[in-house]
């Protein structure tokens, strides 16, 4: 069993990964973007750009993006291990990865507008904990910016100006107009994570773990498989392109996910994820030993 | 691709277009939040020297501080620029700017200030921290620091070949507005809205 400090230290780790190295398949899906691209066009140009600043963040360990945003936390933990213990180990992750510069200071108190300047306060980080059956436990982060957290949004169906209605294609409506809305502003081409169903709260925290899937995966549920697929494609018709300059490349994957709603309620919650798509997890063994997953 | 040099005069901006690449060498001032609030509410007159004729870059930057007092900038992206819509035409007036950097572009009021004082809306690429950071060679002056913290200081800047698309010119195009009314339009005709 590792000790709280040992917790620590992996965590510390985790976010070091997440905040340089970019995942495999997010550099996959960014390069077939840019090859899609009129060559010497503005989205060709934006995408190399990218490409060259995911290379050398890579390399030298630095963080991808200035804005280290909000770091979210999910931990899978083994029968009788205390959250308590988990969430102040991320915590004090939190603190110690923003005093290594791994994260910019990013934590503001919102009475005295000051801020906190050690990247933690409260609801910063979030952490999730859920126990599980495995010995080992699995943490998976994301680091989501405000730049592209601004863009999220919530319908409530149905909805006349879109004619969405509280069904599946009302689902979709809802999705490309986010899209749409957010036009290049959160840092385009983005990786859309949406909940239907839940209530305000519950849809956007569903919204969020949708992006800890892998952007080449499928969705078990097969209407929700053919949403994903229909919704990127019709994204990617918008021509909003990288950052908004016009392309073929708006976003790079959808992922979808319901919850259970109340009869009178019918949510729909959109998170948009920048291309900067900071995520990282490991398996940790009660030994302490790391296996890192994409 | 063209090059810029900062600062620079009025005719060399009114002949910039949207759509054009450009890399820019020089001093540039960086500046968000709270230095807009600041720019506005008083004469600067002990920053305004660094603003006239130059460019403004909304920024947050991670500042690395060197044990003989020297910082540089470790990781520096653009930030959203739409923040400052209520304040940046008037800063533009006010201090003789001949340009924004930033992301994600702005709206009427600041693309009617470009067109009247002669300034351009230079779009940096969203999250290029690494890339953009090594273009700024130096950090020559900060002002500010104590009071707004790392991210809102005024920090003095020399870039070289910093790369930058015009997607806002000081003749009343804005590549924004474009894309915005192109891609809702297919938004609708994919959603069936168009009546
Ligand atoms: S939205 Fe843009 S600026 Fe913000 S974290 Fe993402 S890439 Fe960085």
């Amino acid at each position: 069993m590792l000790t709280r400090e040992q917790w620590t230290e992996k965590f510390v780790e985790v976010i070091a990964h997440a905040s340089s190295q970019l995942p495999p398949d997010v550099l996959e899906a960014l390069k077939r973007g840019r090859d899609a691209e009129e060559p010497g066009s503005l989205a060709a140009k934006a995408l190399d750009s990218i490409l060259t600043n995911v290379e050398m963040a890579k390399g030298n360990w630095q963080p991808i993006c200035q804005d280290t945003g909000t770091p979210l936390v999910w931990i899978h933990h083994p029968v009788g291990m205390s959250t308590r213990m988990l969430t102040a180990a991320f915590e004090e992750a939190v603190r110690q990865a923003t005093a290594k510069q791994l994260l910019r200071p990013n934590a503001v108190d919102t009475l005295t507008d000051k801020n906190t300047g050690h990247g933690q306060g409260p609801g910063i980080p979030t952490v999730h904990c859920e126990e599980w059956d495995s010995p080992d436990a699995e943490v998976r982060v994301i680091l989501k910016g405000g730049g592209c957290e601004n863009c999220g949004a919530q319908y409530s169906l149905p909805n006349a100006k879109l004619k969405a209605d509280r069904n599946l294609d009302g689902v979709r409506r809802c999705i490309l107009d986010a899209i749409a809305q957010a036009q290049g502003k959160g840092c385009a081409p983005g990786i859309i994570g949406a909940c239907f169903g839940g209530d305000r709260g519950s849809g956007f925290v569903e919204s969020k773990r949708q992006l800890l899937r892998r952007l080449d995966d499928h969705n078990p549920v097969p209407e929700l498989d053919t949403m994903e697929r229909d919704v990127l494609d019709q994204g990617n018709q918008l021509g909003i392109g990288p950052m908004g300059f016009g392309g073929k490349t708006t976003v790079l994957g959808v992922k979808v996910g319901n919850l259970a709603r109340l009869p009178a309620s019918y949510f729909v919650s959109v998170s948009y994820m920048c291309w900067a798509n900071r995520r990282a997890g490991a398996r940790i063994t009660p030994k302490g030993e790391v296996q890192w997953l994409n | 691709m063209a090059k810029l040099t900062l600062p620079c005069d009025e005719a060399t901006i009114r002949k910039l277009k949207v759509g054009d690449f450009l890399e820019l060498s020089g001093r540039v001032i960086t500046g968000r939040d709270s230095a807009h609030h600041w720019l506005i509410h008083d004469f600067r007159k002990e920053v305004a020297p660094f603003l006239k004729d130059s460019v403004i870059y909304h920024v947050g930057p991670v500042v690395k501080k060197h044990e003989d007092g020297h910082y540089t900038f470790v990781a520096a992206g653009p930030t959203t620029s739409a923040r400052e819509e209520p304040y940046q035409a008037d800063v533009i007036g006010k201090y003789g700017l001949r340009g924004v950097i930033g992301k994600g572009g702005m709206g009427t009021k600041t693309l009617e200030g470009l067109e009247k004082y002669g300034a351009v809306y230079l779009h940096a690429v969203g999250g290029t921290a690494q890339v953009l950071a090594e273009a700024i060679k130096e950090v020559q002056q900060v002002f500010q620091l104590a009071e707004f913290g790392v991210p809102e200081a005024l920090w003095v800047i020399r870039v070289e070949n910093f790369p930058v698309v015009v997607t806002m010119d000081s003749h009343g195009n804005s590549l924004h507005a474009e894309v915005e009314k192109s891609s809702k339009a297919k938004l609708e005709q994919l959603l069936g809205l168009t009546s």
